[in-house]
């Protein structure tokens, strides 16, 4: 299979995509209903995770090091 | 030792070596004395486990099957597919419903529609909203000599496959890899086709009666004797329709208190027949040895349900060749049983009579074995001969039975005189007595297909079942979408296939059949090859995971990259 630019196998995996979805039997109209519904999850998906994946991530990394880094100093601090 | 996913051979596994010995169990004595023991230690088969078997002195050459199983991510993206399909079929049932849509299906009149529904919604929905879809792969109208090539008629749908319009056009010299003319005797020019024009000039078409009343014509009894000496049994009858000569034989063979053991994956015609018959059916897997013992034997120890009382008899029905998945069925194993336990066998060689064996007298012959060993031969001419119809074989006083009290050779009328005369000269020339070596060459140039084009496919990647002697050879599809795909793919490239979907086939194992023929050569088989290689790079079709030396593929699949 030689692909001679970017666009015949761009074609390819659209149509792979089709293929393995089981969307390449139906009507237009109900492929443009399936990909605009699918487009739009992976849409929201993608925004969710751009705006919430850094606060999560940094809260996560403070409540572990809390944890344990907490213990040591607080012992220290009620020996002194 | 690492179990190789190479085919099953019967005497080289020794991953499957069991002890000889005689265990203990709670069962005793009658667990011991199996002659088919179970294997003791049980591992994730990586295929399919048909059976395991300690005689392997009752086969002359290695019976090598393999029916690789379905690798884990093709499953669940055929399940996602199917998945997704299903739900726009609801969404467009409720269309349907809604009247938002117009609807094509049959329906019931506006005064009928408080009544009990006449057309359950729910059976008819794969139909509706799945087969219509891909509908144009099947069905579709030949007009010329179904042989190695066929013309088809075009045809054009503009609603979706509701509808087909005729362009007017032909399309030409399609290589036909969806006949059963296995001897290539679907022909319109030759020996057999003069043979058929003389005797219509001689008895016309039609017989206008039933074998038992006015229709048994000279060339009957000479069709039988010839079927009789062709498969070396005692006396034959021969009926008009194949699936006929099932259905309607069983009920007279069988009857309340008999139990007949059916083969998991039987045609409908034996399903039919012994459904009909009355008697109690139990199933065992398919062309599994240690099932079909272990019904035989809870058969005879514990009798009829609930009287115990002995069976009258036990029928064992199973098929030379089962066409779906390409194997043959483990017949001197069969017959080791049978005579074991004293059941009756019989036996269906629809795909495998002049397909198999060196004298192309079916499974029997392939395997070396005595016809007289099978208690009721039956047979199809359809495949390998070129005509119609089916034939059953056996003993003198069974035949003779047969002829009065067997619902087809009663009431059915009998067989038309040309075809009687295409099976009689295609006979002759497989056997040789029309004194060419036609017949051999045909046979020789079959099985030499046969191994051509499977080893070709299986190397090229693609998950091909069954036996390494059948001409039939199910490449496996999988997922919904490609069923469509791969048929339409294969008529642009000029080849004409049969695939095959859900209700004939378990719903995720979708396959394209090709059934090989004498008639095609070293030439064509390399075109459909090549297309099929080409194709199985387009649609990603090549699954299999076994270590075989493979071309690399330009662009790797994902299903490539999930191998272990």
């Amino acid at each position: 299979m030689n692909f001679k630019n970017l666009k015949e196998y761009l074609a390819w995996l659209y149509y792979q995509y089709l293929l393995i979805t089981g969307i390449y039997v139906l009507e237009p109209w109900e492929k443009s209903i399936f990909n605009s519904i699918l487009f739009s999850v992976i849409t929201m998906v993608i925004y969710t995770s751009y705006v919430f994946v850094p606060i999560h991530v940094r809260l996560a990394l403070e409540f572990f090091s809390g944890i344990f880094g907490g213990q040591p100093e607080s012992t220290m601090a009620l020996m002194n | 030792m690492t179990e190789s996913s190479a085919n099953k051979l019967l005497n080289g596994d020794a991953y499957h070596r069991t002890s000889n010995g005689k265990r203990s169990s709670k069962n005793g004595f009658v667990k011991n004395h199996c002659v088919f023991q179970q294997p003791q230690k049980y591992r994730r088969p990586r295929e399919k486990n048909q059976n395991v078997t300690r005689n392997s002195s009752l086969y002359k050459k290695p019976f090598s099957e393999s029916f690789e199983e379905t690798p884990l991510l093709v499953a669940v993206l055929t399940y996602m597919g199917y998945g997704i399909l299903t739900v726009f079929g609801y969404l467009r049932d409720f269309l349907r419903y809604w009247s938002l849509e117009k609807c094509n299906v049959a329906q019931e009149k506006e005064k009928q529609k408080d009544f009990v529904p006449l057309y359950q919604d729910f059976e008819n929905f794969y139909t509706r909203n799945l087969y219509m879809r891909i509908r144009d792969n099947w069905n579709r109208p030949i007009c010329s000599v179904p042989g190695a090539k066929m013309d088809l008629v075009e045809r054009a749908s503009h609603d979706y496959n509701w509808t087909f319009e005729d362009t007017g056009r032909v399309v030409k010299d399609v290589i036909n890899m969806g006949s059963y003319n296995y001897l290539g005797f679907a022909e319109n020019t030759g020996a057999c086709a003069d043979a058929a024009i003389e005797v219509t000039k001689k008895y016309g078409l039609g017989v206008g009666s039933t074998r038992c009343e006015m229709g048994n014509l000279d060339i009957h009894e000479e069709l039988e004797q010839l079927v009789t000496r062709f498969l070396g049994v005692e006396s034959s009858l021969a009926f008009g329709m194949g699936f006929a000569t099932n259905s309607m034989n069983i009920p007279a063979l069988t009857g309340k208190g008999c139990l007949i053991l059916s083969d998991a994956l039987n045609h409908a015609s034996l399903v039919l027949g012994a459904r009909l018959s009355g008697s109690p059916i139990r199933v065992f897997k398919h062309n599994n040895m240690i099932s079909l013992e272990k019904l035989l034997r809870d058969a005879i120890a514990h009798g009829q349900p609930r009287t115990h009382r002995p069976w009258k008899k036990i029928l064992i029905v199973v098929e030379g060749i089962y066409s779906m998945e390409g194997s043959i069925v483990r017949l001197p194993e069969v017959i080791a049983l049978k005579k074991r336990y004293k059941a009756y066998l019989y036996l269906d060689e629809a795909h495998s009579i002049g397909a198999l064996g060196p004298n192309g007298k079916g499974v029997v012959d392939y395997f070396g074995l005595d016809p007289k060993d099978v208690d009721i031969m039956m047979g199809t001419f359809t495949k390998s001969f070129g005509a119609a119809g089916g034939y059953i074989g056996g003993k003198k006083e069974l035949i003779d039975y047969l002829r009065r009290h067997s619902h087809s050779a009663l009431y059915a009328t009998s067989m038309s005189p040309p075809v009687i005369q295409q099976i009689i000269t295609s006979m002759k020339i497989i056997m040789g007595e029309d004194g060419t070596t036609l017949g051999a060459d045909r046979l020789r140039q079959l099985s030499e297909n046969t191994t051509y084009f499977r080893k070709r496919l299986s190397e090229m990647g693609f998950i091909i079942y069954g036996n390494d002697d059948s001409p039939v050879i199910p490449l496996m599809l999988y997922m919904p979408a490609k069923i469509g795909a791969f048929g339409r793919e294969m008529l642009k490239r000029n080849i004409g296939t049969v695939v095959v979907g859900f209700p004939a086939t378990p719903i995720i194992e979708s396959r394209a059949r090709f059934c090989l023929s004498a008639a095609h050569t070293r030439e064509m088989l390399d075109t459909v090859l090549d297309a099929a290689n080409e194709v199985g790079d387009l649609l990603q079709l090549k699954y299999s995971r076994r270590e075989q030396p493979r071309p690399s593929l330009g662009w790797m699949s994902e299903e490539n990259l999930f191998q272990d």
